[in-house]
């Protein structure tokens, strides 16, 4: 992929203006102009060329969310053209003109659903003044259909393609004072626009992190320590440098020492790193690396100690409170019945289908480096930092990636082509293997709960316990391994208590899609369910139930644990959205009709995250091996009024329930330190031959429109592990299936 | 002693040695970005090509072992991006992220090939080796349903 986007943007400005003049000023003339914009400007999003197509620039990273259509739809939209005269430009890292390019946490619609349509509505506003100015008449007097001004007295029509250099030498007005249209009028939103990139896509064009391709390219493979943060004592680095096509055999000191709490970025793991002629090359000297390790302190760190350890820490006293009102203890003494049950998740991985990488190129004290990371002004920070050079010179461009369901925001991979580059001087691709992907993912951490629940003599639930054994320092939780304190069912049960104990790790640790909550869900709708059935309940109508009582007060304002990184947010639970999509999803299923027989059962879930509500039902059968066959998964959500781009939406439910499903089956354990997974043969995904049949409805609500990338996940698990209940009378309550006896038919 | 190939209808040569796996050739010497690395031991289906009008995982085949046969890469399964399986693919928008639709495609375009009305267990038989992370298996299965309606096989080279 030739980068050539610079090209593009002068030949445009040479071609007669338009509205994109910020984007014509070096990364840097902007980091040094006169400070952060109190605005963001339509002069940085749109540019219009006289022959009226319009270009819109997407400002946040690409990896199969649709960000590259969502965000231009909202701008598209307001400004009021037709989506066919649309071309989807990616942005460069530049978050001074663009505000935050950031993928992640399902954040992207809440972040961008009001400013982004109002820099469409405040470009739209610029054409008219150029319109009116042009005319002499009022602005009042004028109005827009698709790329056109109209005056509205005399008739008199300009397209935007007339109009844009005009417009863009006019102020632009402050976007809290535009108009923005009535959603009866949207002609864009909620009309459902294919991919922006599927054409290409589809006839193979390169479009990937992995296919940036630069003049005089080198390609860089590192072999890092089986063992987190092990460094290199010695190896036959003389003997590798000598081998066909090796130009480079670098060894990386790292900055990493291991410790009982690894912070989110902890810098770089030590390796020799390789580079070749060809990354093919790169591999194959690989394997003639001959190194001798200090594994280190991690090597000590084993999945079978970490199962002792929360043992011991489940059975005493736990470690930190996290929420408790009523007297849980007591009102546990005096349930009529008291269920109690462990529960146990693992580590697994991200893995990502295009594995990790980065092209960089270090070339007379610049950095520019193409990079597909959901938080890319973090690794720009990152980069910096690790290689004394200044932020300001250094240049990210955002390139389209291979999905990243988290792990993108982790940016190791990327600082790891700057070093090399910059020990190069000439541009290098990096390209981690699938093997380096699963032994050096930042996991989904694992997780044992303790649960104790109450029914009290009517059937109700009168009190839960849940005591979470994560791992961290004692203080942090290792990321994505922390718990909301108003995490679901908190607030609702009349007496409840949430506790945490921790036992230490040394592992990167981070987001995989709906961090924590695609375990808590498991656990939490799980034991709800058992609840349920030893109360001789409903499951569905034991949880409304409980969403009918009166709810404690919100504890905190943040609902998702991840890192820093969560976007901050009133994020409280309303009880009524939550039982609207359990509601409807019980309609849809035909929930209180469905058949009982042996080996066939239905079971349900719901959850709250990332703003979002999600119920499900799974209709699931086991035959007499135990493997279980998903027949049938419907799914209900609100994210709010407005479903932006409802074919995408759809596909992204499909998804997050196909990605729900594959975590039931997958693990990451560690032997002497070494993870055992190396593949997908032993880290699997879904199959097209395990794929349900899936049925998604909406329920739209008033409230402003969030993201789908989440919340559509963690109904999944429970809801089929609920279906095996119904279907057999076996509670799985150790995941991964085969841990608990069971597998994909 | 450069190895000869025929890919997309174009002789070409690469002077590699004759074990290194044909997706890496492709990529990396012939400049085919299409055809994407996932698993390098032909468990994902991402590098899948065909050869001689059979789907093969690049990723495990070595390229002195097709020297002379006709490979076809998604750059070169339609002059016009109009193959009825990529027809479909974008009529349904079905990728997410799009790394794994390449092999999805050819995987595809291959069961049609041999089977031009497919059923789901032909579906789930054929395409069961291609795997998309992000799930978009409903989409591909309708897809090429769609496909089949149109008429593939007259399309496929």
């Amino acid at each position: 992929m030739h980068m050539d986007r610079r090209t593009f943007l002068q030949l445009t400005a040479l071609a007669g203006g338009g509205l994109a003049l910020d984007l014509y000023r070096s990364p840097l003339a902007v980091a040094q102009g006169p400070g952060t914009p109190p605005d963001l400007t339509p002069q940085a999003f749109i540019h219009i060329s006289p022959d009226g197509v319009v270009t819109i620039m997407a400002r946040a990273s690409e990896s199969g969310q649709g960000m590259r259509n969502m965000l231009p739809m909202l701008i598209a939209e307001e400004l009021d053209v037709d989506w066919k005269d649309v071309r989807v430009e990616q942005a460069d890292l530049n978050e001074k003109i663009y505000g935050r390019q950031f993928s992640g946490g399902s954040g992207n619609t809440p972040l961008a659903w009001d400013p982004l349509r109002r820099v469409g509505a405040a470009g739209r506003q610029l054409l008219i003044a150029a319109a009116a100015q042009m005319w002499g008449v009022p602005a009042t007097d004028c109005t827009t259909q698709p790329c056109l001004v109209v005056h509205t007295v005399t008739r008199r029509s300009a397209s935007y393609g007339e109009l844009a250099a005009k417009a863009a030498m006019l102020p632009a007005p402050a976007l809290s004072s535009v108009k923005l249209k009535d959603p009866k009028d949207y002609r864009i939103i909620g009309h459902s626009q294919p991919g922006v990139d599927t054409h290409a896509i589809v006839t193979g064009k390169p479009l990937f992190g992995i296919d940036v391709q630069l003049p005089g390219m080198l390609y860089a493979a590192i072999e890092k320590a089986p063992v987190f943060a092990g460094k290199v004592k010695t190896a036959n680095i003389e003997q590798i440098k000598a081998l066909s096509g090796v130009r480079h055999v670098l060894v990386i000191d790292g900055g990493i020492t291991p410790a009982a709490y690894t912070p989110w970025e902890p810098g770089m793991e030590p390796g020799i790193a390789i580079v070749a002629d060809t990354w093919w090359q790169a591999q194959q000297a690989r394997k003639q690396l001959k190194v001798d390790w200090d594994p280190g302190p991690a090597a000590t760190q084993s999945s079978e100690g970490f199962a002792a350890k929360a043992a011991d820490l489940l059975k005493a006293p736990p470690a930190n409170t996290l929420r408790k009102y009523g007297d849980v203890d007591a009102a546990l003494k005096s349930s009529a019945k008291v269920v109690e049950a462990t529960y146990e998740f693992p580590f697994i991985a991200h893995v990502t289908l295009e594995p990790q990488g980065a092209t960089a190129h270090w070339k007379d004290g610049k950095m520019e480096m193409w990079s597909t990371s959901t938080l890319p002004a973090d690794g720009r920070t990152l980069v910096a930092k690790t290689l004394g050079i200044q932020e300001n010179d250094i240049t990210t461009h955002m390139v389209r990636s291979g999905g990243s369901f988290g792990r993108r925001l982790q940016n190791d991979y990327l600082v790891e082509a700057g070093w090399i580059a910059k020990q190069i001087d000439v541009p290098v691709k990096l390209l981690w293997s699938r093997e380096d992907d699963i032994a050096h993912d930042p996991f989904r951490p694992g997780g044992t709960v303790g649960l104790k629940g109450g029914i009290d003599a009517q059937g109700k639930l009168s009190a839960w316990r849940h005591h979470f054994v994560t791992f961290g320092d004692g203080k942090h939780a290792t990321s994505g391994g922390g718990i909301g304190q108003d995490s679901y069912p908190a607030g609702f049960p009349p007496a409840y208590g949430l506790y945490t104990s921790m036992q230490p790790l040394m592992l990167r640790t981070g987001a995989l899609r709906a961090p924590g909550d695609n375990a808590y869900c498991w656990v939490s709708q799980s034991f709800l369910d058992e609840l349920a059935a030893a109360a001789g309940r409903d499951p569905l109508e034991f949880q409304l139930e409980l969403l009918g009582n009166k709810q404690q007060p919100w504890s905190s304002g943040e609902h998702d644990p991840v890192g820093d990184h969560e976007p901050s947010g009133q994020e409280v639970l309303i009880p009524e959205r939550f039982k609207g999509v359990l509601e409807l999803v019980a309609d849809k299923s035909g929930w209180a009709n469905r058949p009982k027989e042996k080996g066939r059962g239905m079971g349900i879930a719901a959850w709250f995250c990332h703003r979002g509500y999600f119920a499900e039902v799974a209709d699931v059968s086991v035959d007499a091996q135990n493997k279980i066959t998903v027949h049938q998964v419907w799914a209900a959500g609100d994210v709010g009024s407005q479903i932006i781009n409802p074919a995408a939406a759809e596909s992204m439910a499909q998804g997050g329930i196909m990605e729900g499903m594959g975590h039931l089956a997958q693990q990451i354990t560690l032997s002497d330190g070494k993870v055992d997974q190396s593949n997908f043969h032993n880290h699997p995904l879904m199959r097209m031959r395990q794929v349900p049949k899936i049925e998604v409805y909406w329920r739209k609500t008033d409230y402003s429109p969030t993201g789908l990338g989440e919340p559509t996940l963690p109904p999944t698990l429970p809801a089929v592990t609920n279906a095996v209940f119904a279907a057999t009378g076996k509670r799985i309550r150790t995941l991964p299936l085969s841990k608990s006896g069971f597998g994909w038919a | 002693m450069p190895i000869k190939l025929t890919v997309n209808h174009a002789a070409l040569t690469a002077d590699v040695p004759p074990d290194t796996p044909l997706l890496w050739v492709l990529r990396d010497v012939l400049d085919l970005k299409g055809t994407k690395y996932g698993c390098g031991m032909g468990v994902c289906g991402a590098c899948t090509v065909l050869v001689g009008g059979q789907a093969v995982r690049s990723c495990m085949t070595h390229v002195g072992s097709v020297e002379g046969e006709p490979i076809t890469t998604i750059e070169g399964l339609s002059p016009d991006g109009l193959h009825p399986v990529q027809v479909a693919w974008e009529a349904l928008d079905v990728p997410q992220c799009g790394y794994c639709q390449a092999g999805q495609i050819m995987s595809a375009a291959a069961l049609l090939a041999h089977t031009p009305h497919p059923t789901d267990a032909d579906i789930d038989t054929a395409m069961s080796g291609n795997v998309c992370r992000c799930g978009t298996y409903t989409r591909i299965r309708q897809a090429i349903h769609e496909a089949a309606e149109a008429g593939a096989p007259a399309r496929t080279k």
